[in-house]
């Protein structure tokens, strides 16, 4: 885990200094494509967090994406923009349907739990389609972008690239600071076996369902910033397909790692933007890269990290 | 009043049928193999284009259906062959990776082929038409030919599985994988028959739905979404759970949409009745997937492992 660390401090420090850089290389639009991959790294990092540590394998992910973008939307629309409003309303959405649907979906498990969350996903994108008053189907354009007790600090794309640099880098400690503590190992106990958790006088529910709101309570977070890159929102940041993508940053970079799923999700929005500057047709490479990536590889991007680490 | 229930109930039991065709593959791959597959409404999807293909090279619809339905199981014994094989021994999340992968593949290998546009295909003469089904209301004869198809197919089904020796094999090999090996039987085999049987069943489903619907990239993805409903409902790898359960999603979400904003519209004022029936249709069979696994979490037919 020391390695872990040491690659995420590393990889932050890299990422930090890539604006200006990029700027002076005459490609200033990279750091947007690049903020948007922080984003997702976010939502990934969440995800690992039932995905890796709980063995939870949620395909609903993305509905916590889609809540943060439309409490943003929606109050912006209203006229608050202020993220001191915003994102506690965008917590607190996340918080409640995570709870209610979490309650149900785990007293299933394996496929069941899969399948629940799927449909319950699916539940929260008609709901948002069904909105006509904020677009319905087609979604709308944000009336607004946040401010923070009145000041800009979304304006211009290397404010919000650091902006969205600082929220990973806080979920990040945040979530480290979770899986470390007494909670997070009884967590990634019942992960290894529910069974002997139990009969230690570990109640595996609650964990689980406590872990289930945080992790979407954290994605509910980067939908807010996902709301303000795209200054759209969409019902289509909650499609099942993005909640599939979510699972492939986290397992294609190393599940139960932290470190990995933000490796993994950089690399997945890297490679979906050069892919589709080749082809328009780059869904098809990309399912193959990923098919090919899970029966050849084993552990993911920080699995092959620490391999070339170990033969050093 | 009492006819719109009957087109509507019609309607839903048709849509029921479908379902169940297709969840019919999905269910028992898993309840057999063990495997999740995310592109099994993909193949549902190829057996529509392969349906529209083959009309437009033969134009004759039915001469189409005729071809599709065995280019869709080699279809599915290829992809068996090439990938599934390859997934049995893995965790449930690699197979979802996995099958995710192909279906993206699937779905832009399609609009590489045919381009993104829908491509639809006319209705045949002698089933185009509709039929006095009470007192005055007429139906569709091709919407009454599709519920016949999916009941004749149920049927065989049914009877296959409760009455050959394939279906023998399968019934035990659901309940105990390697016991049914070691007693001699080729499981390898067996895994492929099913996963071409249920891949041929969900391209027939799309087949016959071709000249309602036209084929389109991406359409696979809202009917595996609605079979996940069905076989979590149903009981995972129970082929009569899929069947209640598909024909009891059918018939709510059709009814569901038509009658839901009509019974509102008694509750709420007509403004609020309109945008809560917009709301709530959409969602209904959700709503009662959670209120079934609530009361029974393994669904409403259990498999006994």
């Amino acid at each position: 885990m020391i390695g872990s660390d040491r690659a995420m401090l590393i990889l932050l420090a890299v990422v930090a200094v890539l604006p200006p850089v990029l700027s002076a290389l005459g490609e200033p639009f990279l750091t947007v494509i690049l903020s948007r991959a922080l984003i997702f790294a976010t939502a990934a990092l969440s995800l690992d967090l039932i995905l890796g540590f709980g063995a939870m394998v949620s395909f609903g992910h993305a509905a916590y994406l889609g809540i943060g973008a439309y409490a943003a939307g929606i109050l912006a629309a209203n006229g608050l923009t202020g993220l001191e409003v915003q994102v506690p309303v965008a917590l607190a959405a996340a918080g409640v349907f995570a709870l209610v649907t979490g309650a149900i979906s785990l007293r299933t498990s394996g496929v069941h739990f899969i399948m629940i969350t799927l449909a319950f996903g699916q539940m929260a994108f008609f709901l948002m389609t069904s909105l006509s008053a904020y677009g319905g189907d087609d979604g709308q354009a944000l009336a607004a972008p946040s401010t923070l007790f009145g000041i800009a600090v979304f304006d211009g794309a290397a404010r919000f690239f650091y902006a969205t640099l600082a929220v990973l880098a806080l979920a990040w400690l945040g979530l480290r600071t979770i899986t470390r503590s007494r909670f997070g190992r009884v967590l990634a106990g019942t992960r290894e076996d529910p069974a002997r958790m139990q009969a230690m006088g570990f109640s595996p529910f609650g964990y689980r369902l406590t872990a289930y709101v945080i992790s979407g309570m954290v994605a509910a977070l980067a939908g807010v910033l996902l709301a303000n890159h795209a200054a759209y929102i969409s019902p289509s940041y909650m499609s099942w397909a993005r909640s599939g993508e979510l699972i492939a940053m986290v397992a294609l970079g190393g599940m139960g790692t932290l470190t990995g799923p933000v490796l993994g999700a950089l690399a997945f929005v890297l490679a979906e933007e050069a892919l589709a500057k080749l082809t328009t047709h780059w869904r098809l490479p990309f399912g193959a890269a990923v098919v090919l990536a899970v029966l050849f590889t084993r552990g993911g991007l920080m699995g092959a990290l620490s391999r070339t680490r170990g033969r050093k | 009043m009492t006819n719109l229930l009957i087109l509507q109930g019609l309607n839903g039991l048709q849509a029921g049928i479908l379902l169940f065709l297709v969840a019919a593959g999905l269910t028992l791959v898993f309840g057999v193999m063990d495997v999740i597959n995310l592109a099994h409404g993909a193949q549902y999807m190829v057996g529509t284009y392969l349906a529209a293909a083959f009309t437009g090279l033969t134009g004759s619809f039915l001469a189409g259906l005729a071809l599709a339905v065995p280019a869709t199981l080699i279809f599915g014994l290829a992809v068996e062959f090439l990938v599934i094989r390859r997934l049995y021994d893995r965790s449930h999340l690699d197979q979802v990776l996995v099958t995710f992968g192909l279906m993206l593949m699937l779905n832009e290998g399609v609009r590489m082929i045919w381009g993104a546009g829908p491509i639809s295909v006319e209705m045949p003469g002698a089933l185009s038409g509709s039929i006095p089904v009470w007192g005055k209301l007429r139906y569709p004869v091709y919407r009454l030919a599709i519920l016949g198809a999916g009941l004749a197919v149920a049927v065989g089904l049914w009877w296959a599985i409760n009455r050959t020796r394939t279906g023998m094999l399968l019934r035990a090999g659901a309940t105990n994988r390697a016991m049914v090996s070691a007693l001699g039987t080729d499981i390898n085999r067996l895994f492929l028959l099913v996963f071409g049987a249920g891949a041929m069943l969900a391209g027939f489903a799309g087949a016959m739905m071709v000249p309602v619907v036209s084929a389109e990239p991406d359409m696979g993805d809202t009917v595996l979404i609605l079979t996940f409903v069905v076989i979590v409902i149903g009981g995972i790898g129970s082929i009569r759970g899929a069947f209640v359960a598909a024909l009891l999603v059918g018939l709510v979400d059709t009814l569901g949409r038509s009658f839901g904003p009509i019974l509102l519209r008694s509750l709420l004022p007509p403004d609020a009745a309109g945008q809560a029936g917009r709301t709530l249709a959409p969602m209904l069979i959700y709503i009662l997937m959670a209120l079934i696994l609530a009361l029974r979490p393994a669904g409403l037919f259990p498999v006994k492992r």
